[in-house]
């Protein structure tokens, strides 16, 4: 690219931006968990990933971590992802696809609702109290 | 969306020098192999700060924080993390034993730091000028251009209150203030990157993090004063730094954000480097304009001060790394928000090399007002090993000593001083127990001496003369009348010195006579070391009712100083002793005492 | 000129803008100790004695180097500014040779004053003297860096002033040390030799050789016919060393003296100066007027200008006048004209000269031509201060001596010789001649102020009858590259050369303040001997060089006219490019 004027300044800003997102750590208070264990990625959970990044590409939103962990312990319902979101319940969803992992992402996250339908298991309190030392968001 | 995950393998001084850049490439060599070089991007950023647990890489988003990564578990992160989402545990930094390990912002070497001149550092990777675009990077210089006229540049700077970080804090935007309106037909722009103190890491880290923003900032300055040339003048023992400020200005000059007509606009600005020879006297402002001209690099009297007359006698604007890396932050994000950290006199964060006996040793970035305590103990994780604190060392060279009395001072320039220290670049050395507050100050002036441009009297000959001072007393040769010594020639070298070097190469000895007089006082009257470090002060002895006779001592003994029979208690000959301190570390049964 | 009010030990003053602390003291009676600062420099700010305090700040600030400002209240002297003084005293001299009663300064030394001043009785450090070798390759000066005191007054010369840049500090800390750049043997660097160094060195680490011996000698050997002649700017200086004021004539006293010492015949370099103005006001007409050879023509009496110009400027040697010096004139005559007068064996006289300069003992050895009688024409050259340590240690009481005259036959001469000791002076001695040899009319009033005064370049236009000369007159090296690029520059686009006629000499003032002059020597020194030589000038019944009856007797005996064969033989010289550095 030869010499810039500050359009192009700013334009070159906003392109790149989204791609360094991913790096930050700071100001992503919504984390998506999606199970990358053995059983998961023979379910497909690498699509529901990519799927969930694509989404969340298209609707701009920028201060979601997507993770990837292992096993999340529900192997019979893979692909499974987990939702920590402040001012929603943790969530664990079962069975998630590409197409349901956009739909998270628009209901859930967007929406704010939870999607009964694939809904698999809702960690207890004292369960996840004890997992990370912290009181749910 | 081209990349699922991201590697960042620190790249700073600290885990450089451990290897860091042979496990970037195994980790990209790795990532080919096993075919997810397109899944994963991996990049060698800036300095994470956390040196004492380096090599250091981040994985995200996945926010895995490994620490003491060698090169070859580069194998163990692609297979196992990247390709199958499982952390490798045994790398990811656990504060403590029994807690699990820890996300990165709950890293309590994190928890107080406050990161701004350090902000790219880390995070992206320093030879890309897109990234650091992408983090804002010369917003900044756009805003400046296009929407401030010069005087609004000095009443942000005004309002925000940044003093200069070279360790003079003199108020930046008075110093600008002042070079802008002296009447000439030239000016210039110069950044002081000669960071010459022992131990100070800070502005090497920022050039070689984060090399950009220095020059948006020279750029910045430029516009506001009216310069259209600026030099940065770096020690030439940085070559990496060198390196990566060379590529920043052919991007940014590829861009059009530096040299002729920047962004369009009518303004011209060039950035020169000019290496240094090996002079920490070349970090003295006068003696480095002189340096750039080509004279001997020495200092010359002030007034006239560089902004007045400074390089080639024009008005000059002469700041060090770490206040030009605030400036364009300052710019972009308002003089408010900056205003709004530190205390009240001085503004903003202070980047430093905390080192010395403590757990977390690295880089840090606090808030102005952060207390020593804070510092010592949160960030630096305490004394290492379960020893005891004893005092801390600021400013380098120039600083002097705080002990645990004033743990809890707010750090800033005031403050600081009032304790006979100064802030100085940013130099923060941990001593405990066993270190001989004698042995630091001579340390120190062993330093200055040999550093000292030679053109006063006062630093030429008082420094030598101190150094000997202090040398005779670490060797239990030390008399009261060398006390009084030290006192007239560490006054006449403060008050008679040409420059910084000499008014304050006495400060360490000033500084820790004065709070450990006792140890000074125990080198001279009793010729005896309190911390056990002076070795010809040192005396080590058997203990007969713990030694067995085991002859381990007497084997390892360079000079055959102990005897004793097998099984029978073991003696040192102290006149053949040289004090080396090899029995005292491999008797198994503490027989061997130190006194 | 705008004037500043401040206050200084509480006593209310106005001094001009930029004066330092240091000379507006001097208004309040009070001389701030210092060591490093000298009048003919910018402040170096070296030393750290000269600290002063201003009213409100606890810090110390140096007198030399820091200007008054508007409502400063200045104090030049407490306690605490005492004991700091104290103490950097003691430090220099803890580094310093304890060799007083055997050095070339004993008496004359700034740091011996300093010790004195402050009362000095003890030494409550250690003492670390760094030994060096002294270096005394050029036939002029010696170095002896045990003794620097680091003040840099020797650099800055070198360098600033005399623009040669021989002299520099090497090393670092209190490993630094004054040497020849590149740490070569001074007759290895650039070195002219016009002892400025010298000249401004306050203790005993640059000095003069010291030849006196080697005319003690002489005057002791019976065989030996020992005569001796005195430089013009000797004569406004050598009372200083007596404690006359700086321009006291003492001609005649000079002349008694030297009678006194032993010599048989005692001769003025004056009479070789009208001689030299006869050769080489002829060989301006002959370039000028003729055609004949390089415009500008350009002086040489001065040795250290001709080595600068062989060094530094070797494409420019067709423009020097190859007329030797009025030393080695007289020299030359002393050695046939005079030898063969008294009959005697030239190779017996021992011929001294006495010299306000460090460069000529370079001189009466620098080429064949300075043999040009058969033996070396002057065989020991000695300058003003050795010639006032010798009369010194006879116990002579040059004060009260009756005053005497010089031998007549290489001792009468005119105003314009005399002048050839300020700046400026050469120039005008040619002129009163030239105005002759062109016009053929005698001047009515001689004085050529133009060419007078302290300024670095004099420049004029001079009006012969129609003919337009045009002249320039340079005094320290730094000034002279000035003059030399323009007349470059001219030649290089075919232009009309800006002067027809060059004097220039290497120190400033002229050779009244010559590397081997009396201690001392600033500006106010300078005036006051220039004006010595001017009024000598006009006491002179006799003021232009081609009226000097003893001149027109040598040539109708001996020369023959001026640029005869006889006078190229004796009376002229060669000159060669030579390298900066011969090693």
């Amino acid at each position: 690219m030869g010499k810039m004027t500050l359009e192009d300044l700013k334009k070159l800003r906003e392109e790149k931006r989204r791609d360094l997102q991913m790096r930050d750590t700071e100001n992503k208070n919504i984390q998506i968990i999606v199970g990358m264990g053995t059983s998961g990625i023979a379910a497909g959970a690498k699509q529901t990933l990519d799927a969930f990044l694509d989404e969340l590409s298209d609707q701009n939103l920028t201060n979601v971590a997507v993770k990837q962990t292992g096993s999340l312990g529900l192997d019979h319902a893979e692909p499974t992802v987990e939702v920590i979101m402040p001012d929603m319940p943790r969530v664990i969803y079962g069975r998630v696809d590409a197409e349901v992992a956009r739909k998270i992402v628009r209901k859930h996250i967007i929406g704010k609702a939870l999607l009964n339908g694939h809904i698999f298991d809702r960690p207890a309190a004292d369960i996840v109290q004890g997992k990370s030392g912290k009181t749910e968001a | 969306m081209a990349f699922k995950q991201y590697i960042l393998v620190c790249g700073g001084t600290g885990c450089e020098s451990s290897n860091s850049g042979n496990l970037f490439k195994n980790l990209i060599r790795e990532a080919e192999e096993a075919g997810v070089r397109e899944d994963v991007q991996i990049v060698k950023t800036g300095c994470f700060g956390f040196c004492e647990r380096g090599p250091i890489a981040k994985v995200l988003p996945d926010e895995a924080f490994y620490v003491d990564v060698k090169p070859e578990d580069a194998q163990e992160i692609i297979s196992e993390h990247v390709v199958k989402g499982r952390a490798v545990e045994r790398l990811l930094y656990k504060e403590s034993e029994s807690k699990e390990h820890a996300r990165i912002d709950e890293i309590s070497f994190y928890q107080k730091q406050f990161r701004v001149v350090l902000r790219n550092c880390g995070f992206i990777n320093p030879e890309s000028i897109d990234e650091y675009i992408a983090r804002d990077g010369y917003a900044a210089l756009g805003k400046v251009l296009s929407e401030m006229k010069p005087e609004d540049v000095i009443e942000e700077l005004k309002a925000a209150g940044l003093r200069g970080r070279g360790g003079a804090g003199f108020p930046t935007w008075m110093k600008w203030n002042f070079t802008r309106q002296v009447e000439s037909d030239v000016r210039y722009i110069v950044c002081n990157a000669d960071e010459g103190d022992p131990g100070a890491y800070m502005d090497r880290s920022v050039l070689e993090g984060d090399p950009h923003t220095v020059l948006e900032a020279m750029t910045i300055a430029g516009y506001t004063i009216g310069a259209a040339q600026g030099y940065i003048y770096i020690r030439a023992e940085y070559p990496l730094a060198i390196e990566r400020l060379k590529l920043a200005i052919a991007q940014a000059k590829e861009y059009g954000l530096l040299g002729e007509k920047i962004l369009g606009s009518d303004f011209s600005f060039d950035i020169e480097i000019r290496l240094g020879a090996g002079a920490f006297v070349c970090g003295e402002e006068t003696a480095l304009l002189a340096s750039i001209e080509g004279e001997r690099g020495m200092p010359k009297p002030r007034p006239p001060f560089p902004s007045v007359k400074g390089l080639w006698g024009k008005p000059t604007v002469i700041n060090n790394v770490e206040t030009w890396a605030n400036i364009p932050v300052i710019i972009s994000r308002g003089s408010e928000w900056f205003a709004r950290i530190g205390t009240e006199t001085s503004k903003g964060t202070k980047v430093f090399a905390l080192t010395g006996k403590i757990n977390n040793s690295g880089l840090i970035e606090v808030p102005m007002g952060t207390s020593l305590r804070d510092i010592v103990y949160n960030i630096g994780g305490g004394i290492a090993n379960g020893k005891k604190f004893k005092a801390v060392q600021t400013g380098g060279p120039s600083g002097g000593v705080i002990t645990s009395d004033f743990l809890d001072t707010p750090i800033d320039y005031e403050h600081l001083q009032e304790l006979g220290s100064i802030m100085g670049s940013g130099g923060m050395i941990v001593m405990d127990e066993d270190d001989c507050i004698v042995d630091v100050a001579k340390y120190y002036l062993g330093f200055t001496v040999d550093e000292s441009c030679g053109k006063c009297a006062p630093c030429r000959v008082g420094g030598r003369k101190l150094y000997n001072i202090l040398d005779r007393i670490s060797r239990g040769q030390g008399s009261m009348e060398d006390i009084e010594r030290i006192q007239t020639i560490g006054f006449s070298m403060q008050r008679a010195s040409l420059c910084g070097l000499g008014q304050t190469a006495p400060n360490p000895v000033l500084s820790s006579y004065k709070y450990f007089q006792d140890e000074y006082l125990a080198h001279i009257n009793e010729k005896r070391c309190p911390a056990g470090s002076c070795k010809e002060l040192v005396t080590y002895h058997i203990l007969p009712d713990k030694c067995i006779g085991c002859t381990l001592c007497a084997r390892r003994c360079p000079v055959n100083a102990i005897t004793g029979e097998r099984k029978q208690t073991h003696v040192i000959d102290q006149d053949s002793c040289i004090k080396c301190g090899e029995c005292y570390e491999v008797c198994k049964f503490s027989a061997v005492v130190r006194a | 000129m705008k004037m500043v009010k401040c206050n200084i030990n509480g006593i209310p003053m106005e001094v001009p803008e930029n004066t330092s602390i240091y000379k507006a003291a001097l208004q309040a009676q009070v001389k701030i100790p210092t060591l490093c600062y000298h009048p003919d420099l910018p402040a170096w700010a070296a030393c750290g004695i000269c600290v002063a305090k201003i009213e409100g700040s606890k810090k110390m600030v140096r007198a030399c180097a820091t200007n008054v400002e508007e409502n400063m209240s200045i104090i030049t002297h407490d306690s605490e500014l005492q004991q700091v003084r104290r103490t950097v005293i003691e430090l220099i001299l803890s580094t310093h040779p304890n060799d007083c009663l055997r050095c070339s300064r004993n008496g004359t030394c700034e740091l011996q004053r300093l010790a004195a001043e402050f009362g000095i009785r003890e030494m409550p450090f250690e003492m670390n003297v760094e030994p060096i070798p002294q270096d005394d390759s050029t036939p002029s000066i010696v170095l002896n860096p045990e003794k620097c005191v680091k003040c840099g007054r020797c650099v800055n010369v070198c360098q600033n002033v005399q623009n040669v840049y021989a002299l520099e500090f090497l090393g670092r800390g209190d490993k630094v040390r004054m040497a020849p750049a590149g740490d070569v043997l001074l007759d290895e660097s650039p070195c002219i030799k016009c002892g400025q160094c010298s000249a401004h060195c306050p203790v005993g680490a640059i000095f003069e050789r010291d030849d006196t011996r080697t005319v003690w000698n002489a005057l002791r050997d019976p065989e030996t016919h020992c005569v001796v002649q005195v430089a013009p700017a000797v004569r406004v200086a050598i009372g200083e060393a007596f404690g006359l004021p700086p321009g006291t004539l003492t001609t005649g006293k000079i002349f008694a003296a030297l009678r006194r010492l032993g010599f048989s015949a005692v001769f003025d370099t004056n009479f070789g100066a009208d001689l030299t103005i006869m050769e080489e006001g002829s060989e301006f007409v002959h370039r000028f007027v003729k055609g004949k050879g390089e415009i500008p023509l350009i002086t040489t009496c001065c040795p250290s200008w001709v080595d600068y110009l062989e060094k530094f400027y070797p494409e420019m040697i067709p423009h020097f006048s190859t007329a030797k010096s009025p030393q080695m004139m007289l020299a030359a005559m002393t050695k046939t004209y005079y030898a063969k007068q008294e009959k005697l064996d030239p190779c017996k006289i021992f011929h001294v000269s006495v010299m306000p300069c460090t460069s000529k003992k370079y001189e009466i050895s620098r080429a064949q031509d300075m043999f040009s009688s058969g033996c070396q024409d002057i065989d020991v050259s000695i300058t003003t201060r050795e010639l006032a340590r010798m009369i010194k240690s006879t116990g002579i009481d040059f004060v009260s001596l009756p005053d005497e005259e010089a031998d007549t036959a290489l001792g009468l001469y005119t105003g314009a010789a005399t002048i050839f000791g300020a700046t400026g002076g050469v120039m005008e001695a040619a002129l009163r001649t030239a105005t002759y040899l062109v016009t053929g009319r005698e001047l009515a009033k001689v004085e050529f102020n133009q060419v007078r005064g302290l300024d670095g370049v004099k420049e004029a236009t001079i009006d012969l009858d129609g003919t337009e000369v045009r002249i320039a007159v340079a005094h320290s090296i730094s000034n002279v590259s000035r003059v030399l690029d323009k007349v470059k520059e001219a030649k290089a686009a075919g232009k009309e050369p800006p002067y027809h006629f060059i004097e220039v000499m290497a120190c400033r003032g002229g050779c009244v303040a010559g590397g081997g002059q009396p201690y001392g020597g600033d500006d106010e020194v300078r005036k006051l001997r220039i004006a010595g030589l001017y009024q000598d000038d006009k006491d002179h019944t006799l003021r232009c060089s081609h009226h000097n009856p003893a001149v027109k007797k040598l040539y109708d005996e001996f020369l023959g006219e001026p640029l005869s064969e006889t006078s190229h033989k004796y009376l002229h010289t060669h000159y060669t490019a030579r390298p900066l550095y011969t090693k």
